[in-house]
């Protein structure tokens, strides 16, 4: 024993302990990140898809004896006498199969067969279809063998006419309708606000109301003529189908209207496999999520995350430290400025749910009901702020970060050394002057420090957020051109977004894979934040640090 | 104790001063002629800073200080209501024990006491760069790079960077709080060089622990001994021929 103690100095064992502290602490995080990263790209790889034939034919009449299926994970159930094992299968299909997922065991599987033309089809409605193509029909009742020749090349016309239509009638539809509606209602709401004024002030409006009811006619005329053109374009859509069958050789069609994408994973080479890889990940960022947000991107819940963020960013950061200024640089130290201190720092651990419930109660019904009052009394029963919306939650999460900011700004501003203070004043600077100039800029650094902690927990909040303003789906994004600029609107949150598909889907194992990968967009949107102040940060210290001696 | 002159431009009147319950300063009696340089000695904690500091009312910054009796400058009390002390650390600037310098440039370093005023005329501003980095000393080292990090200076650089931001402004008073103790005796002998040419223009009041400084640089002497002035006079009469037994002790090093 002494020989071990005789080794090296004393103390020199407290390295290694410190040391394998840190390490445990690494290896879980950087182990975790791994997990969520292993299990939320799994999905974005392109898996073979094998034709599997069960001994014992299924209760299903279209799957029968066999059917196609991906592979998804493996099972080992201990409880029964004979080990079994159970293998998670992919099988699409939820028209027909019932479910997307299906566990079959091993012992009930014969053989497992990877044929070149299976296809993994993305579609509009019920999610992936599992197949085997046959030929693609015309409406003129032209066909075209999927063995000939030109079937691809047809099949990739198809589906980009099919995808320039689709465009063109969102073009449409979401732009030019869109305004033409925003411009009916905004007219319906001035008649209402024209009514209003007529029935209180007794002037006669009658003038300005027949014209915008001219205006209204004028707009739904219009929409009608558009609402013509989008059905001739639905119409241009629908002029084929592709005809496929199921591993038992049951027979279906699909229009190529109703297809978004596809590709065959059993003929893709690495090359193409990690393509794929690459932009199913980019469509998982940049589209809308479908079908109650199991299938499609998650493109809305990114931006509402990091509209929100930085709009709370913009809120705590000024009254944090301009709070920590009072504190520590002019208020008189006594009992009062003490318990202040103590109480702001313990806001710090007020469960955030309860910031939630002050949110709903102060902001959206407290200040938002009587906003709506004064400055909309014709919208009665109609909130345009006494609802949860961006900026509620921006103000609801900017009061929970307070704390930290506050706290953050006061250790900064006390580090500040006593002595270029005093120099300040000696040049005859007042003190403001002197904390403009030389303390805050010395103290920046730890000011920015604070920021990063706010937004790091402001970011992984869902709890309060629940309450005041985010929602499963919102139609658009919070942006606007004009007034209120879309900051009273609902919006999606990447916190919430995991809430929703881990429990609240329909299919959870559908959801299992995107509950991953929206945990690690979610952590990679705060480290982009972080990297950011983190970054400004360091430029700051450079300029105004006041090391050098 | 005290030798009253004609002309006195700086007046200390029966000066007493509290920190809070202890006091500091008892009954002060000093004056001040213009363009002369009078070096404070005493040992340690015997209320020379605290002296020196209430010179240019630094001492308002720390809570529950209170005197009686009466500063004087230019024919102005310094307490007296309407004085403001933004204005009056105008005039009268104060270089620190350890130099300071903000982490600025060397020029915005300078220039922060017009900054503050709100002189903000770049070729005012020049002007001013040049001449107070002449006055420091410093122009010659520095006049390339004058945009630099003041941090690139070595530690005497710096602290004639500081006597030249307490210059920039013209003050007619010019406090030293033991301006060499952090610096070598090679910058020691710059800054004394320093303040020879210094007093053509300004008034200094220099607290220094370097008894052969204040014989070398200071035209009248104080010496303070636990708060009281024990001898003022010419600074060579203290030296050579002091009347009091404590100056005496002091002098020859029987303490410190």
């Amino acid at each position: 024993m002494k020989k071990f103690f005789k080794k090296g100095s004393f103390g020199e064992s407290m390295v290694s302990m410190t040391s394998l502290g840190l390490a445990i602490g690494v290896m879980m995080t950087v182990g975790l990140l791994l997990l969520i990263l292993v299990k939320g790209f799994e999905s974005f790889w392109p898996k073979p898809i094998y034709e599997i034939t069960l001994k014992q034919p299924d209760a299903n009449v279209s799957i029968g004896s066999s059917l196609f299926g991906q592979k998804i994970s493996l099972k080992e159930n201990k409880s029964f006498e004979n080990k079994q094992t159970e293998w998670q299968f992919f099988i699409g299909n939820r028209e027909l199969y019932g479910a997307s997922f299906k566990y079959i065991t091993q012992e009930n599987i014969t053989h497992l067969k990877r044929a070149k033309n299976t296809i993994n089809l993305e579609r509009l409605e019920y999610g992936r279809l599992l197949g085997v193509p046959l030929y693609l029909e015309w409406y003129d009742g032209k066909k075209l063998e999927y063995g000939s020749a030109d079937f691809a090349k047809s099949f990739k016309e198809e589906l980009h006419h099919v995808e320039g239509l689709r465009k063109k009638l969102l073009q449409i539809e979401k732009k030019e309708m869109g305004r033409l509606s925003e411009g009916i209602t905004n007219n319906k709401d001035e008649i209402k606000r024209l009514e209003y004024l007529q029935e209180k002030e007794g002037i006669d409006y009658s003038l300005q109301i027949s014209e915008l009811e001219e205006g209204i006619k004028y707009n739904q005329s219009q929409f009608l003529g558009l609402e013509e053109q989008t059905a001739k374009l639905r119409k241009g859509q629908h002029r084929s189908t592709l005809h496929y069958a199921l591993a038992s050789g049951e027979q279906h069609k699909i229009e190529v209207a109703e297809i978004i994408r596809y590709y065959y994973p059993n003929q893709m080479n690495i090359f193409e496999k990690i393509g794929h890889f690459c932009s199913s990940f980019w469509y998982f960022l940049s589209e809308n999520p479908r079908e109650a947000n199991t299938e499609g991107g998650v493109f809305p819940a990114i931006f509402g995350t990091f509209l929100m963020t930085i709009l709370m960013s913009i809120l705590v950061m000024p009254f944090g430290v301009i709070a920590a200024i009072y504190l520590r640089e002019y208020a008189k130290q006594g009992f009062l400025v003490r318990a202040v201190r103590i109480s702001v720092n313990n806001l710090a651990g007020v469960p955030s749910i309860v910031f939630g419930l002050f949110g709903v109660g102060f902001f959206i019904y407290g200040l938002g009901g009587n906003l709506d009052d004064l400055l909309y009394p014709w919208r009665s029963g109609v909130p345009t702020w006494g609802k949860g919306g961006i900026m509620w939650a921006a103000l609801t999460l900017a009061l929970m970060t307070l704390p930290v900011v506050i706290v953050a700004t006061e250790e900064a501003l006390s580090a500040v050394p006593r002595g270029v203070r005093e120099a300040a004043l000696a040049c005859g600077a007042s003190k403001w002057q002197t904390i403009q100039r030389i303390v805050l800029p010395s103290a920046a650094p730890g000011i920015m420090t604070g920021l990063i902690l706010a937004m790091a927990r402001g970011a992984g909040e869902v709890a309060p957020l629940m309450l005041v303003g985010v929602v499963k789906f919102a139609p658009e994004l919070p942006v606007g051109t004009e007034w209120p600029f879309g900051l009273n609107q609902s919006f999606m949150h990447l916190g919430f977004h995991i809430y929703d598909l881990g429990f609240q889907s329909p299919d959870s194992e559908a959801a299992k894979p995107m509950v991953f990968a929206t945990t690690f967009l979610l952590i990679m949107l705060v480290v982009i934040l972080n990297l950011f102040a983190i970054k400004i940060r360091s430029h700051l210290s450079k300029k105004y640090g006041s090391s050098g001696f | 104790m005290s030798t009253v002159t004609k002309n006195s431009f700086i007046k200390v009147n029966d000066f007493n001063f509290w920190y809070g319950n202890s006091q500091a300063l008892f009954d002060i009696n000093l004056d001040i002629k213009e363009k002369e340089i009078l070096a404070l000695i005493g040992p340690s904690g015997c209320g020379k800073s605290t002296l020196l500091r209430n010179l240019n009312r630094m001492n308002d910054l720390i809570d529950g200080v209170h005197h009686t009796g009466d500063i004087v400058l230019d024919g102005q009390s310094l307490y007296d209501p309407k004085v403001e002390v933004i204005s009056l650390r105008k005039r009268v600037g104060m270089v620190f024990q350890k130099y300071n310098p903000f982490a600025k440039s060397i020029y915005e370093n300078v220039v922060f006491s017009l900054r503050v005023a709100g002189h903000n005329n770049k070729s005012e501003l020049n002007e001013v760069v040049e001449r107070a980095l002449i006055g420091a000393g410093l122009w010659d080292e520095v006049k390339d790079r004058v945009h630099d990090s003041a941090y690139s200076l070595s530690g005497g650089q710096m602290q004639r960077l500081c006597i030249a931001r307490a210059i920039a402004n013209r003050p007619q008073v010019l406090l030293m709080d033991e301006p060499c103790a952090a610096l070598d005796p090679i910058a020691t002998l710059k800054i004394e060089q320093l303040m020879m040419e210094l007093k053509k223009e300004f008034t200094i009041v220099i607290v220094t622990h370097n008894l052969q400084q204040g014989a070398r640089c200071s035209d009248k002497t104080a010496f303070l001994y636990q708060g009281k002035v024990i001898e003022h006079g010419e600074t060579k009469q203290i030296y050579n021929q002091p009347t009091q037994q404590k100056t005496v002790d002091y002098i020859t090093g029987r303490f410190s």
